[in-house]
């Protein structure tokens, strides 16, 4: 079988600073493979390209079988990839029902969009006390709840997660990674970018160490937890 | 000396038209941030575009309450196919350039519209006559409404109400709030972000197009010049309300409208200003406005934003 992800040598740039230099890295359907890396190592420069909001210079993203490298950014959701970007971006001048709505935007099933909304405010009410609200007026945290259920409201097949405990409290941070875990035990399959090794990777079946552009480190989420140099670099250890 | 109710009839008259053609300028700003000056000229050729229906597609004599809902039509399409147009060929291949750029080719393309006009439209080197409705004027309470301002009075609110609805409740509506605030984060929801900028030419031309009708009934003509000063007003009540609000720019235009038929109507009885109230100095004030909000309120009254908090 071949893998829901597949990226092969991809290369992307801005203007003449090349941000990924050529990584390869797969992702199986109904696990959670993680990205992790020092700031600016190109995270979200590959989650934005495979999004199609940044073209490549080359290499391959083939999804579900399908090459994305022609597909326009608007159609990539229809094809079943969600992304929550980093920065949260919500929508803030309306509403936390809104913004969840426009997560559904191509969706023409009603009553399943009435579902999946009551199902985002099931896992954070706090979005459906707050549902008539401006979502600029939420907190960073709500924000970032906010981020995570519009993505979902797509039904994805894989959802992309750049830094989702960003800003965070621990307590709010455990509540992410919990949701995240419930996620893939209800069958999403998760490209999770975190800076948080420890967290993600505690959580990942598989993960890849990223450095200037490149994946220096791959493994199954146990063994980086217990890689030497995975430890002393990103888990704050000597 | 009129009395005050019916000075604040015709600036809210005057007004709503300003207010429909600025809805245009503040749709496509809220957008790609790109202040369109040919729409000024958008809302020109829509005032010929009804014209032609009444003179050359409509057979003599057809009674103006049969006419008048087909030259809105013409007007419509007019200026919406000039908008799209617009779009496709001059601005679309200019996104991503330097910002003076595309604001260089609004100008050009808008003497462009008027010296095409000029030039092929029969008789548009001058001043020609539009057709006026039968009737009126119409009374209602202490206030007159004049027999050219009915059409304003009957269809701003029609069509400010269209808008609201399309903006606030509809998908499409939805998906153009979402371009106004975050274009790339649109585009992750499903949005075809260029087709959102398309249907914003479109609808601000429709408005504009109204408004074009609205004013050859108001003052009995069009002419290929119309939609300099015009254009300067209403993008004056849009910058009022504050520049990408729709509502804004419904308030603008009314405040703007109010503020200039006042100031005709009052200026010459405050002492030693008496040569200041006649009509012409009413596009004097009009801009006095516009940079007494540039200088202390230049987002305007409802250009205030939710903080992105960081
Ligand atoms: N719009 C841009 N223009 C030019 N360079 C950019 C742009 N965005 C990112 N870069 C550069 O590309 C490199 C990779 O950035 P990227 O945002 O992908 O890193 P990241 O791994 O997500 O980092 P972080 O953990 O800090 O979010 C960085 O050197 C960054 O400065
Ligand atoms: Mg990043």
């Amino acid at each position: 079988m071949t893998a829901l992800l597949e990226v092969e040598d991809l290369r992307v740039a801005y203007g003449k600073i090349q941000a990924v230099k050529g990584i390869s890295f797969s992702v199986e359907a109904g696990q959670i493979v993680t990205l992790i890396g020092t700031n600016g190592a190109g995270k979200t420069t590959t989650l934005r390209t495979l999004s199609g909001l940044l073209k490549p210079v080359g290499g391959q993203i083939r999804f579900n079988g399908k090459s994305l490298k022609k597909v326009p950014a608007h159609q990539i959701v229809s094809m079943g990839l969600a992304h929550s970007p980093e920065g949260r971006h919500i929508f803030p001048r309306m509403t936390i029902e809104d913004n969840l709505l426009l997560g559904a935007f191509l969706r023409k099933d009603k009553s399943g969009i009435e579902q999946d909304v009551q199902r985002a405010y099931d896992l954070f009410p706090i979005l459906g006390e707050r549902r008539k609200q401006a979502a600029g007026t939420l907190s960073g945290g709500e924000q970032q709840m906010l981020a995570m259920g519009r993505a979902l409201m797509s039904r994805p097949k894989l959802l992309m997660l750049d830094e989702p405990s960003m800003g965070l409290s621990p307590l709010m941070m455990q509540k992410i990674m919990a949701t995240i875990a419930e996620l893939k035990a209800q069958g999403t399959t998760i490209l999770l970018v975190e800076q948080n090794a420890q967290a993600a990777l505690s959580l990942a079946d598989r993960g890849y160490v990223m450095e200037v552009g490149n994946i220096v480190l791959s493994g199954s989420g146990q063994e980086l937890l217990h890689d030497e140099s995975v430890r002393k670099a990103y888990l704050g250890e000597d | 000396m009129n009395e005050l109710p019916q000075q604040l009839v015709n600036g809210l008259l005057l007004g709503s038209m300003y207010g429909l053609v600025a809805i245009g300028y503040t749709m496509v700003y809220g957008i790609v941030q790109l202040i369109n000056f040919a729409h000024g000229e958008i809302f020109m050729v829509g005032g010929f575009g009804a014209l032609t229906v009444y003179l050359y597609v409509l057979p003599d004599g057809t009674s103006m309450w049969v006419a008048l809902p087909l030259m809105l039509l013409g007007a419509i399409i007019v200026s919406v196919l000039t908008a799209i147009g617009a779009e496709r060929f001059a601005y679309r291949p200019l996104r991503g350039a330097p910002r003076l750029a595309p604001l260089i080719t609004a100008i050009g393309l808008s003497l462009a519209l008027q010296q095409a006009v000029w030039a092929w439209y029969p008789g548009g080197e001058d001043s020609l006559n539009f057709p006026q409705i039968e009737g009126g004027p119409f009374e209602i309470g202490s206030v007159t409404i004049q027999t050219g301002d009915i059409f304003l009075f009957v269809v701003a609110p029609i069509s400010m109400a269209i808008l609201a609805y399309f903006v606030m409740r509809t998908r499409t509506g939805r998906g153009m709030q979402a371009t106004a605030q975050d274009p790339d984060t649109a585009k992750l929801m499903g949005i075809n972000t260029d087709r959102i900028i398309v249907i914003a030419f479109a609808l601000g031309a429709a408005f504009a197009a109204v408004g074009a009708v609205a004013y050859g009934l108001k003052y009995g003509q069009v002419q290929f010049r119309m939609g300099f000063i015009l254009g300067l007003k209403a993008f004056t009540a849009a910058v009022l309300g504050g520049i990408g609000n729709i509502y804004g720019a419904m308030i603008g235009g009314l405040a703007l409208g109010i503020a200039e038929t006042l100031a005709t109507a009052y200026i010459a009885d405050i002492p030693g200003m008496h040569q200041f109230g006649s009509q012409s100095w009413a596009d004097v004030w009009a801009f006095v406005l516009l940079i007494l909000v540039l200088l202390f309120r230049p987002q305007g009254l409802l250009g205030e934003r939710v903080a992105d908090r960081a």
